[in-house]
């Protein structure tokens, strides 16, 4: 299985990285080489085995319903890049 | 010299009060003004800090209080959050961070009196197996400073390799703990899914990730395991087990142990000479006592595929919260899209991108199943394949790396080639085993590792062995050539 050009351009678009010609084409030739090795578990019937998510079996976890103390506002705010009056400052997601 | 000591003999030195923690940090930060600008290990060193950390602990001693490690200097990898002090797993999009809180290591090593002297450098969200993909330096390596230290933890080999301080953590998601361990001649220690905390450990492939020690020997990357090790409630991976114990550490026995030594990873991809040091060493542990059988674990074969599907898959989910808001610099585009764009395509490197792409392919709709999917079934093959092994021996031994430490610059250009080296080192992340490698010998004076890997939660029993096999090896300990 190989990857176009273009599937490329879509997948930096779905994984919102802002790329360029050159990084593209870059990108092209190293995701094909590395679709060429995954060839390999593509060849091999797997159908007897289920999914594994995991490494090591995993239960879910519950704890107390306890009020603790977590970090204040303005240290949670202290690594924003763009903050006013305590909010994290985001570009415009809906437009008018 | 002191900083030529375990950090098992500078505690016990500590304790005797034959010498202070500040007289013994002082002496690693020396050799850290002396050595790092040739080598790159670390990329933020807080001295006043350290000071403060020595003289409470010196306090502590002077009581006749402290813990087994008390007054050891410790150097941590810069994925590992530190509260008040950069963080910034080697990438331009944390540059700045300053993380409000310790992550659980950080907090477990200093509660244990680990003094820590600072940050070390990693492949770019310790994605890469030669520490050459870091934002900011390269690291070298002590045996030959024009060679790769190995990666992606390799600052904290370096700083421990060169006598930096005697022990470190690192972060293991598929090899980058025990490979840079390899590469330096000292050892490095995975621990079991689940036994250290990934809480504050910034996450890469978050079924992967374990927080592993380094020492220049396996009692002190035991300590340290000990000291950080544990269950941890913020983490609901953490396993609800008690602390790796270093209890018994060196009453291990060659004798009778069962080696298993897989077939696929003596393949010819293994350097001559790095297979004929690993011979060499698996007839020292027979010599011993030890009973060694050849198996086969055809599955192996497919661990670097399936790593290479699961971890970016997992990163590009993980890596997505760097969208130039609520972390580091923003650098601007249109909207709330075009400027997490335009910030991630411009601040993230080459390597980490690459793998954000394969995980988004591998996630998308139409290639999940063939890939992603696929890759899961792969998973739970090998790990069929290592439990039936385990039935029949104690632990597995391998080549940690199929090659000595590279020059550097030497596998840029073939990132395929870079990720090949894995092979031996991604079945213990896939499958949550226990994993070590320790100095077996040389190959053309580089270091030569050879790994360990055991059952699950059997943390205690691996440790043991490699005791043992350290014994057994005629490694003695070697130091770097430098002054």
């Amino acid at each position: 299985m190989s990857i176009s050009l273009d599937e490329v351009r879509h997948v930096a678009r779905l994984a919102r990285l802002e790329l360029d010609d050159v990084e593209l084409a870059a990108f092209h030739g190293e995701l094909n080489a590395l679709l060429g090795h995954f060839q390999d578990v593509q060849n091999v019937d797997l159908s007897a085995f289920g999914a594994k998510p995991h490494a090591v079996s995993l239960q879910n976890v519950w704890s107390e319903d306890e009020a603790v103390t977590g970090l204040s506002r303005d240290e949670a705010m202290r690594n924003a890049s763009v903050s006013r009056a305590g909010l994290f400052i985001v570009p415009t997601i809906i437009e008018d | 010299m002191l900083t030529q000591a375990s950090a098992a003999e500078l505690a016990a030195r500590l304790k005797a009060r034959e010498v202070s923690a500040v007289e013994v940090l002082e002496a690693h930060l020396e050799r850290i003004d002396r050595h790092d600008p040739d080598l790159g290990a670390f990329l933020y060193v807080d001295r006043e800090a350290a000071y403060r950390d020595a003289r409470r602990c010196q306090e502590a001693l002077d009581r006749r209080e402290g813990g087994p490690l008390t007054g050891v200097p410790v150097a941590h990898k810069d994925n590992l959050s530190t509260a008040g002090s950069p963080t910034t797993c080697a990438s331009r999009i944390l540059e700045g961070f300053v993380p409000p809180y310790d992550a659980t290591v950080v907090e477990r090593a200093r509660s244990h009196g680990l003094v820590s002297v600072g940050k070390t450098n990693l492949d770019e969200f310790a994605m890469g197996t030669s520490c050459e993909n870091s934002a900011f330096q390269v690291t070298r390596n002590p045996w030959d400073p024009d060679c790769s230290p190995g990666g992606s933890s390799g600052g904290s080999a370096v700083a421990v390799a060169a006598e930096m301080c005697p022990v470190a953590l690192g972060s293991d998601t598929g090899g980058s703990v025990r490979m840079p361990a390899a590469l330096c001649g000292i050892v490095g220690y995975k621990p079991s899914y689940g036994r250290v905390s990934r809480y504050g450990l910034i996450a890469f492939a978050s079924s992967l990730d374990q927080v592993g020690t380094f020492g220049r020997t396996v009692e002190d990357a035991a300590l340290a395991a000990e000291a950080v090790s544990g269950h941890d409630p913020r983490d609901s991976t953490s396993a609800i087990l008690p602390p790796v114990s270093s209890q018994g550490v060196k009453s291990g026995t060659l004798k009778g142990t069962r080696f298993g030594l897989p077939e696929e990873m003596f393949s010819e991809a293994v350097e001559p000479d790095v297979r004929e040091c690993l011979e060499r060493a698996v007839e020292s542990l027979v010599k011993e006592g030890a009973e060694v059988k050849r198996l086969s674990l055809p599955s192996t074969s497919l661990g670097v595929s399936t790593y290479y599907l699961i971890a970016p898959a997992e990163a590009s989910s993980n890596l997505a919260r760097f969208d130039g808001v609520r972390f580091g610099p923003t650098v601007g585009g249109d909207g709330h899209a075009g400027n997490s764009a335009r910030t991630r395509g411009t601040l993230f490197g080459h390597e980490v991108k690459l793998r954000i792409m394969v995980g988004t392919y591998a996630l998308s709709a139409g290639y999940y199943d063939a890939y992603y999917l696929k890759a899961q079934q792969a998973r739970a093959l090998m790990v069929a394949e290592f439990d039936q092994a385990f039935q029949d021996v104690d632990v597995l031994v391998s080549p940690t790396s199929p090659t000595v430490a590279f020059r550097l610059g030497a596998l840029r250009d073939d990132p395929l080639a870079l990720k090949l080296l894995d092979r031996c080192t991604v079945p213990a992340n896939l499958g949550g085993y226990p994993s070590l490698s320790l100095p077996c010998g040389f190959a053309r004076n580089l270091p030569v590792g050879l790994c360990l890997t055991g059952p699950v939660n059997r943390d205690e029993d691996l440790l043991r062995t490699a005791h043992a096999v350290e014994r057994a090896l005629p490694w003695g300990y070697r130091r770097p050539p430098m002054p």
